[in-house]
């Protein structure tokens, strides 16, 4: 998701200004995403440059509102009809810390998994306290960003419950041994310390 | 005020070589106006803790204590009477009895307790209306939908003047949008002054209570309660984390 795609959806509703356009960024993403104006007016100038939106007469206030050109609208359009490519988001770093967890020695995988499970349960609660309060029809688009975040969480619990199971299962010096036995080392031991 | 508390509860099943520990020292309080979520894999003791609690089963060392009646003191008729009082049970299965009206089975457990009839129909009635079941008194279960007849459940679990709830699996079959309006009715049941305690495997179920606890082997490995501040994880994810 870029800032550029929001701000040209937010201009196919009719021109704005910087202002006006951050406020509207904000609400329609219920404020999990705050920009600041500098972002706004950088993005807008870029968009400008692109020949995307094109700036109208200042207001009598001093506010400069832009719209949208066709080639932002084709833009915009393109963008609705692409999908979302998983590889574009950043790295799971959750991931990693658990695939290093289980390679690292003298590390209490359980101890990891419980960790991030408590914390993010802790979020799910708070999302879904969250959620408890906007049940106005109007927050439609609000409730439904809520629930992205809520079935995130949710997944990631779930794969917590996953790895603390498949761990009970095969213990957590498996891929130790494989990764040993791959590098070609002829112990099984693993080692319970690191040694420098 | 405390509504419902377990002091150091052990519950061994058989004797010797053969024992089985389903419950390991645990402690947990649940007070008036709070909901607390038990998540754990199958075996963990998630059912064991909400039978004892509802005096459904005795523990085999330590004490549960509900509405400030100490149950290890009581005999089988004083259980009997406080669970038809003070506790509420909604389960996975509804155990709605098909051959009573919804008004019926939601006054069940105040005629079995002696109270007269019309009193008894007062009540349950005013219970459905609580859980938006106005007007469905006369209906047959198999005459409402899945969440509707669970609804029935948690209103006969409220009914009259119990304040512990206890639930197992209580979203079982029914569709996500169902099943989370049934918590939101459990949540604000509560809210209103009661107290739940709410056993499930779904993380997205226990983030409707105010704490979750995480059984394993039959013990508490840990407590999740709520941040202080919800909007604080409205922050962008670049500046929260």
């Amino acid at each position: 998701m870029s800032i550029k795609h929001g701000l040209l959806a937010l201009l196919e509703r009719g021109p704005m200004y910087g202002y006006q356009l951050r406020a509207a960024f904000e609400e329609s993403t219920g404020g999990s995403w705050p920009l600041n104006i500098g972002q706004v007016y950088t993005t807008l100038s870029r968009l400008e440059r692109d020949e995307l939106v094109r700036p109208l007469p200042r207001s009598e206030e001093g506010q400069r509102p832009y719209q949208i050109t066709d080639a932002g609208r084709a833009d915009l359009a393109s963008w609705f009809a692409t999908p979302v490519s998983r590889g574009d988001r950043p790295r799971d770093e959750l991931a990693i810390k658990l695939a290093l967890a289980l390679t690292t020695p003298g590390v209490d995988v359980g101890a990891v998994v419980q960790t991030q499970r408590s914390a993010t349960m802790r979020t799910l609660q708070e999302y879904t306290r969250l959620k408890a309060r906007a049940d106005q029809p109007a927050d439609l688009a609000w409730r439904l960003v809520l629930d992205a975040m809520l079935f995130q969480a949710e997944a990631e619990v779930r794969w917590l419950d996953h790895c603390e199971a498949s761990l009970v299962r095969h213990g957590p010096q498996g891929p130790s041994r494989r990764r040993a036995r791959l590098a070609g080392q002829p112990s099984t031991e693993v080692p319970t310390e690191v040694t420098t | 005020m405390t509504i419902m508390e377990l002091r150091e509860v052990w519950r061994v099943h058989g004797s010797g070589e053969t024992a089985v520990q389903a419950l390991r020292g645990v402690t947990l309080t649940v007070e008036e106006g709070e909901l607390v979520a038990v998540m754990g894999p199958s075996g963990s003791g998630k059912s064991t803790l909400l039978n004892l609690a509802g005096g459904l089963d005795r523990p085999t060392r330590g004490e549960v204590v509900v509405d400030g009646t100490a149950l290890g003191g009581c005999s089988r008729q004083a259980l009997a009477a406080l669970r038809r009082r003070r506790v509420g049970y909604v389960f996975q299965d509804l155990n709605l009895l098909a051959s009573l009206t919804a008004a019926e089975n939601v006054a069940l457990p105040l005629e079995l307790d002696g109270a007269g009839v019309r009193r008894a129909r007062r009540l349950a009635l005013a219970a459905l209306a609580e859980v938006d079941l106005d007007g469905y008194g006369p209906r047959f279960p198999d005459e409402l939908s899945g969440g509707q007849q669970q609804r029935v459940a948690i209103a006969r679990a409220l009914v009259g003047p119990r304040r512990l709830v206890l639930a197992d699996e209580p979203t079982g079959a029914l569709d996500s949008q169902t099943g989370e309006a049934v918590l939101r009715l459990l949540r604000s049941r509560v809210d209103a002054g009661a107290a739940g305690v709410l056993v499930t495997h779904e993380a997205r179920h226990a983030a409707w209570a105010d704490r979750v606890v995480f059984l394993r082997d039959g013990a508490v490995v840990d407590t999740s309660g709520p941040l202080d501040q919800p909007d604080a994880l409205l922050a962008p994810p670049g500046r929260a984390r």
